[in-house]
């Protein structure tokens, strides 16, 4: 019989808490790709913060945080090439940005506006997926697809450990490996779906295991370490390009904030445990301590990165808000090819509502 | 010119695209060595290989979330869902995934895939196997859906709707595959989709239906004639979009209107016909519109099917009424 208790269990972790490298296997990275790593997280971090006060203000519509989730978002997303395919969920803002995605579309798409998920032409980012689970199906065939065409490039498809319990990411998982597909399932495992811990999520000790079922490897890493993320990421990127199937990443982690702007997290959880994420195990933190101790930053420098990026983030956001509301007969635009006669006919009765509303409003 | 039944007809419309287009692909349970279900492709997998003839693991989700992300990256796949009643296991894949990626991304995601299945009823199967559900789709705005009635149209529309860039959902009447056979020609044509056949001309009353009833209509109208009522009998085709033209034309000509459906009757694809008639020729009407459909319950039990379908008889019934106004 298989007995969980059995499974080999191994939590990949390079950097402890304290920032104290734990582990040799450390990344082979340059300082300036140090600073590139932390300089990104930092930059999520006020953005994060940034779209937070924007709801509040009322400019844009509902959000979902990340803060807490930047090392798991950053260092997997950093590992990946730009022909590689992210297929994220609502959360993955962060990795999209590091793809590629530009910040000015990411706020546009919180406002509300439909060009803010018109991917860019040239990069291989799908729109965020609000249905759980779905885009693990997506990427499962994308990935088949760049298998079938000879392709290298990699799929990686984001979701949380809610998306778990899906049936779509088990169907995900199972045909990715049947195919022997290039998917990296990347789970954030930032312990509550909304309101519902992972104990009641899964009765697995780890969701990195749900891989063994699919005949695929699983792993399990510290999601707040990110160069333990980026060097699991890297290392699975070059397993799916040499042909060697599909794998499960966990990366355990901590939703600092609620799961959006529409829900009070202290409802349903203890502040101690919040409180613990933030003040003893926050991603940030580590990888300053680690990066300081190197002597590669220091609070000057902190402060100086601090004051550009807000100064490129309320750029961002001023350029997202002088861009035209959308309007109603827009979104008739891209519901087939070609309209066909009724809708086109709706599409007029639009547009004169709104010309005669234009017309009363001058009036 | 073969003489084709349904099911050659789109078996012979797969193998001609896939030898034109590379970039199509099948996929689905069972379609690989078994040929699929009602044989449909057949010796596809022999001859194309497994890379573009794929068997899938047992999920229907799967099959369609899958054919997405291939036709994101490249691929225009054709799935097979085996039989429409287990369709609902793809809602999400279908509904708010692959109808409305177009939408979503404003354009720069299509996803050209073709979902066939299987449906309908009068053949005896086994529960949840020959609903129509053609009504949950016309209610998915971004999906084209198409139901072919003979195998010269099912051929055609089958091309095109390899060819089309929306995804499109293709019902393939199962009591007809092996009905009758046809004259189809043998190099590759397109029936356009959107377009509805105007299958037998008349003046008194229009009657639209699509899939296995158009045949038993066609049998009524010639019984009618008989009786001196003229039928005009349109085979609608495409129940997304609807030819709304072709409809109303001949409403204005007979000035009744019935719909034969299969689908049951409450949220049917026959009352949205009746509200389009009334919003666009309500005053060429002479009676009120009819419709004669399946009954507002499950797919029957097998005894039962033949009285719960739309039968001669009801649909004179319903001749007879809207002429007596």
């Amino acid at each position: 019989m298989f007995d969980e208790n059995d499974l080999k269990h191994e939590f990949v972790q390079l950097l402890s808490e304290d920032g104290i490298v734990k582990n040799e296997g450390i990344p082979q990275l340059s300082n300036e790709t140090l600073i590139e790593l932390y300089e990104w997280m930092v930059k999520m971090r006020l953005f994060d913060e940034k779209m937070l006060r924007l709801q509040r203000q009322g400019r844009i519509g509902t959000y979902a945080p990340f803060s807490g989730q930047e090392a798991a978002q950053i260092g997997s997303a950093f590992a990946l090439e730009k022909d590689d395919w992210i297929f994220p969920s609502y959360r993955e803002l962060a990795a999209m940005m590091v793809h590629g995605y530009p910040m000015k579309q990411i706020i546009l798409y919180t406002m509300g506006n439909l060009k803010g998920s018109q991917t860019p032409k040239d990069l291989n980012v799908f729109p965020v997926q609000i249905i759980i689970a779905a885009q693990t199906l997506h990427a499962a065939g994308c990935a088949i697809a760049s298998k079938l065409k000879g392709e290298k490039h990699v799929t990686v498809s984001y979701f949380g450990d809610g998306a778990t319990s899906q049936g779509d990411f088990h169907e995900a998982l199972n045909i990715a490996s049947v195919n022997k597909a290039p998917a990296i399932f990347f789970c954030s495992n930032n312990h509550w779906a909304i309101s519902v811990p992972l104990q009641k999520q899964t009765a697995s000790k780890t969701i990195a295991q749900k891989a063994v079922a699919y005949g695929m490897k699983g792993i399990q890493v510290d999601g707040n370490d990110i160069l333990a993320v980026y060097q699991v990421m890297k290392d699975a990127v070059e397993q799916c390009r040499n042909g060697e199937g599909p794998i499960l990443i966990e990366a355990v982690t901590y939703r600092q904030g609620p799961h959006t702007t529409a829900d009070d997290p202290t409802r349903y959880r203890n502040d101690d445990e919040v409180k613990d994420w933030i003040e003893r195990r926050d991603p940030l933190k580590r990888f300053y301590t680690f990066l300081q101790k190197k002597g590669l930053i220091d609070e000057g420098y902190e402060s100086e990165i601090k004051k550009k990026f807000t100064e490129d983030i309320d750029r961002a956001v001023a350029e997202a808000e002088a861009v035209a509301q959308p309007t109603t007969d827009e979104a008739f635009d891209y519901v087939y090819d070609k309209p066909h006669k009724l809708l086109a006919e709706q599409k007029r009765e639009v547009q004169r509502f709104l010309a005669a509303k234009e017309g009363n409003g001058h009036g | 010119m073969a003489n084709l039944t349904m099911i050659e007809a789109i078996r012979e419309a797969m193998e001609q695209e896939m030898e034109k287009d590379d970039r199509i692909i099948i996929l689905g349970e069972d379609v690989g060595k078994n040929g699929g279900v009602f044989r449909a492709t057949e010796g596809l997998q022999a001859k194309f290989g497994e890379d573009r003839v794929m068997d899938t693991p047992l999920a229907e989700s799967a099959i369609i979330g899958t054919s997405i992300g291939l036709s994101i990256n490249g691929f225009r796949p054709v799935a097979e869902i085996q039989f429409l009643g287990f369709i609902y296991e793809t809602m999400d894949q279908i509904a708010a995934q692959a109808a409305r990626i177009r939408f979503r991304s404003a354009g720069r995601f299509t996803v050209p895939m073709v979902i066939r299945s299987p449906y309908g009823g009068g053949i005896r199967t086994p529960e949840l196997h020959s609903d129509s559900l053609e009504a949950l789709f016309l209610h998915s705005p971004g999906l084209k859906v198409v139901i072919p009635s003979n195998p010269y149209d099912a051929k055609g529309l089958l091309i095109s709707a390899m060819r089309d860039d929306n995804p499109v959902l293709f019902l393939e009447p199962m009591p007809l595959y092996r009905a009758f056979r046809m004259e189809v020609p043998e190099e590759p044509y397109e029936v356009p989709i959107g377009k509805a056949n105007v299958v037998r001309e008349g003046d008194d009353v229009t009657i639209v239906t699509w899939g296995a009833p158009v045949k038993l209509v066609q049998k009524v109208a010639e019984e009618s004639a008989k009786k001196g009522i003229s039928v005009e009998v349109i085979d609608l085709r495409t129940i997304q979009p609807i030819d709304l033209e072709t409809i109303v034309q001949s409403v204005e000509k007979t000035s009744r209107l019935i719909i034969v459906h299969e689908a049951v009757k409450s949220g049917g694809v026959g009352g949205e016909i009746a509200a389009l008639v009334s919003e666009y020729a309500l005053f060429s009407l002479a009676s009120p519109i009819l419709r004669v459909t399946g009954y507002d319950t499950p797919y029957p039990v097998p005894p039962i099917e033949d009285d719960w379908l739309p039968n001669a008889p009801r649909i004179e019934k319903a001749i007879n009424k809207v002429m007596s106004y």
